[in-house]
């Protein structure tokens, strides 16, 4: 098929076709009953790890492959998200999770974190929200009290990512309530740790492969030295994490328009109504035109967002919520026109674009709902343009 | 625990043509692969140095220079070492002369503890190199194996067939025929791909290998190929439906009957 040229490496012309064979031929066959049962892909992960697909991010020195490169991690997202979300969320994760180490951590908490993720022995999650902070995440009230060489954790996590099946958790609490955001620390929380339990498994609209869990704190004792950077630094952490994964949610977007418009195409040409393809309709044909058109402008953003991060950039706030917003919108259009396509043949469970339009919703809702994202720009665009403006 | 896996290259297709004219294989066009059951074997070697540190797995092959290929691709999926047998002497070897042909290689690698083949070959379908290079090692051989599991200097063998299982405890060293069912192969790693780029093959000839030019290719082979052909396709049979199944049971009986067949 042609494609446009993005300067891509060997590296990660090499990962998307490692990993576009693997989500073809491990996690196409599995994922309607991984959607159905909600059963957590794990031996999905474990084989990505024995292929060293889980450490694209981490840097060689801890057990990585990445060299300031962030492509093949974007389209290892991207070309599992082209078969299933639910899977690629799992995946992907694993980097939100890992995140505030690379970012905020200290060389001891790299070494001694970091090299189990990039194996993909152990599994990691990102723990911010709460019942009562969702896009207000600085209103979070998990507590963390220093207590001799340890903090006492207390409070509940809620709708946490790979929450009981990873081993490693970033896990952000309040150290000084006086000061509100910046009263904010970030914790790594091993599993097993006395204190720290699980609540129950959520049932979703969609993703549903993926684990969804509340994380319980009574009374939890973690080590100080799990303290990643100084008290009170943990929501820059939160923030600077969202900096570079919100083009994570952008990949899966743009896979998983991808991935409907595959199959909307595939359909519109044996579908036969009126004695014809109904791809030879010129308003179907169109809607495809529309749906690859965004696409590809999604994917176009998203590239040039990590590439720009890439770059060693200061400033890519806005950048990484506008690939953010834009893909995740693509996304929701593109699925909900793929079943459109498919008629009612869309609508039932035999064909995979119903799933595709149930998991697309969730790219607009979480790492900051897409009316979070606008604010970003928009509270970026009134900065610069006052900038601008003084100068 | 040292193990070596034979494995062939294959053209990509269950349904080789032959051509009727010269009685050979149509391999023209056709994308070459390493044989599947072999990767099963090798997937066996692989999880066998999983649960045994400190194994070493070879990989060997026979055949024309691009069979580095399926090398290549063997380690990318976690192969230690790989040898490319390959020499004009060694072309249109049949079964007997294949199999010799890989017993003096095996011959010149450290002493194997497990030689793996696949169950068959996808394109030459005889199922004869295993058991003819465990002949010529002096090797027991299980062949149709599904499960292995080692315990010291023995291994414990599972085998399959279409109505039940056997099982069968053996002395290593031992050879070892794989089948599909035994697990799913596994996909090259990253790391493994990156090593297979650099990897220089220089090939093995009969010479290097000790082996007598008398016993090996075309005019050494003892297998003549008489005739090949494509077996009708069965035709459809008779369907009967609708009525009592009784009254259908009589019919079949008379009809079997009828021609003597019971
Ligand atoms: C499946 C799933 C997985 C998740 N995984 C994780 C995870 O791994 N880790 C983690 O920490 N969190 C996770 N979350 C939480 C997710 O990030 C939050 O759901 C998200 O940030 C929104 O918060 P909320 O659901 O409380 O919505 P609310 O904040 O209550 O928002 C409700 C609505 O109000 C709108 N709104 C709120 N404030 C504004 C405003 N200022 N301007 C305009 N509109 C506004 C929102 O856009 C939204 O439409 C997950 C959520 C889900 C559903
Ligand atoms: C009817 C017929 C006609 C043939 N005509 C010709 C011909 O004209 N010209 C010609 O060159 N060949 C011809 N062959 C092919 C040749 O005889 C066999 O391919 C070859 O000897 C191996 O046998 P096989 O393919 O049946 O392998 P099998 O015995 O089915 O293979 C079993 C296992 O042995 C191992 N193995 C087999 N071959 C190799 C190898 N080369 N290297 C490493 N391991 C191996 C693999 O593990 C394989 O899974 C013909 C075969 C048949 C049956």
């Amino acid at each position: 098929m042609a494609e446009l040229n993005y300067g891509l490496s060997e590296l990660a012309v090499e990962i998307r076709g490692m990993v576009r064979e693997f989500a073809v031929s491990r996690v196409k066959p599995v994922r309607a009953e991984l959607d159905e049962t909600g059963r957590f892909p794990a031996e999905i992960l474990r084989e990505l790890g024995k292929m060293d697909l889980m450490g694209l991010y981490i840097p060689a020195e801890y057990g990585g492959t990445f060299e300031g490169d962030s492509m093949p991690n974007i389209i290892a997202v991207e070309e599992l998200s082209r078969i299933c979300i639910g899977v690629s969320v799992s995946y992907a994760a694993n980097g939100l999770g890992a995140d505030p180490i690379l970012i905020g951590g200290s060389e001891e908490q790299k070494k001694k974190y970091l090299p189990p993720l990039a194996s993909g022995e152990k599994w990691a999650a990102y723990a911010l929200t709460e019942p009562n902070a969702g896009s207000d995440a600085g209103s979070i009230r998990t507590t963390a009290v220093k207590k001799g060489d340890t903090y006492v954790l207390n409070g509940t996590k809620q709708w946490i990512t790979n929450g009981g099946e990873a081993d490693i958790y970033t896990v952000f609490a309040v150290t000084d309530k006086s000061r509100g955001a910046r009263g904010v620390s970030a914790f790594i929380v091993e599993k097993g740790t006395p204190g720290f339990s699980f609540g129950k498994k959520e049932n979703k609209l969609g993703i549903r492969a993926s684990a969804t869990r509340e994380l319980i704190f009574e009374d939890c004792e973690v080590p100080a030295a799990n303290l990643i950077g100084r008290e009170g630094t943990g929501f820059i952490w939160a923030m600077k994490t969202f900096d570079v994964s919100r083009p994570g949610i952008a990949a899966q977007s743009v896979g998983l328009a991808q991935g409907a418009l595959d199959e909307a195409v595939a359909y519109a040409k044996v579908r036969e109504q009126f004695g014809k393809p109904i791809i030879a309709n010129q308003g179907l044909s169109w809607m495809l035109a529309d749906m690859a058109t965004q696409v590809e402008a999604a994917r176009a953003l998203t590239y040039a967002v990590v590439k720009t991060i890439d770059s060693g950039a200061k400033d890519y706030s806005k950048f990484s919520a506008m690939c953010k917003v834009f893909a995740s919108d693509v996304a929701m259009r593109v699925t909900t026109d793929a079943v459109q396509v498919f008629g009612g043949y869309g609508y039932m469970k035999e064909y995979p674009v119903e799933k595709m339009m149930r998991d697309a919703k969730i790219l607009q809702i979480y790492e900051g709902t897409n009316q979070i994202q606008r604010d970003i720009i928009g509270m970026a665009l009134n900065k610069e343009y006052a900038a601008a403006a003084r100068r | 625990m040292h193990i070596v896996v034979c494995a062939k290259q294959v053209p990509n297709t269950t349904q080789v043509r032959i051509n009727p004219e010269t009685n050979t294989l149509v391999r023209e066009g056709v994308e070459s692969i390493m044989n599947p059951f072999d990767e099963n074997a090798l997937e066996m070697a692989l999880q066998l140095k999983e649960r045994h540190p400190g194994t070493q797995v070879t990989v060997l092959t026979m055949g024309p220079p691009q069979a580095v290929d399926i090398l290549k691709e063997a380690v990318g999926r976690g192969a230690d070492e790989v040898m490319l047998l390959c020499d004009k002497a060694f072309a249109g070897s049949d079964t007997w002369a294949t199999s010799y042909a890989l017993s003096m290689a095996i011959g010149k690698l450290p002493k194997p503890d497990l030689v793996l083949f696949g169950k068959q070959a996808i394109d030459g379908d005889t199922a004869q190199v295993g058991p003819g290079v465990a002949d010529w090692l002096g090797m027991p051989c299980i062949t149709c194996a599904c499960k292995i599991e080692i315990a010291g200097n023995r291994a414990l063998v599972e085998r399959a067939f279409e109505d039940g299982y056997e099982k069968l405890e053996v002395a290593l060293p031992c050879a070892l025929t794989v089948l599909k069912e035994a697990n799913v192969p596994r996909m090259a790693s990253l790391r493994g791909k990156m090593a297979a780029k650099k990897l220089q093959v220089a090939p093995t000839t009969a010479e290097m290998v000790g082996a007598d030019p008398a016993k090996l290719g075309l005019s050494a082979s003892p297998t003549r190929v008489m005739k090949i052909f494509s077996p009708p396709p069965k035709t459809g049979g008779v369907l009967w439906q609708g009525e009592e199944p009784a009254v259908m049971a009589q019919r079949l009986v008379d009809l079997l009957r009828e021609r003597k067949l019971i």
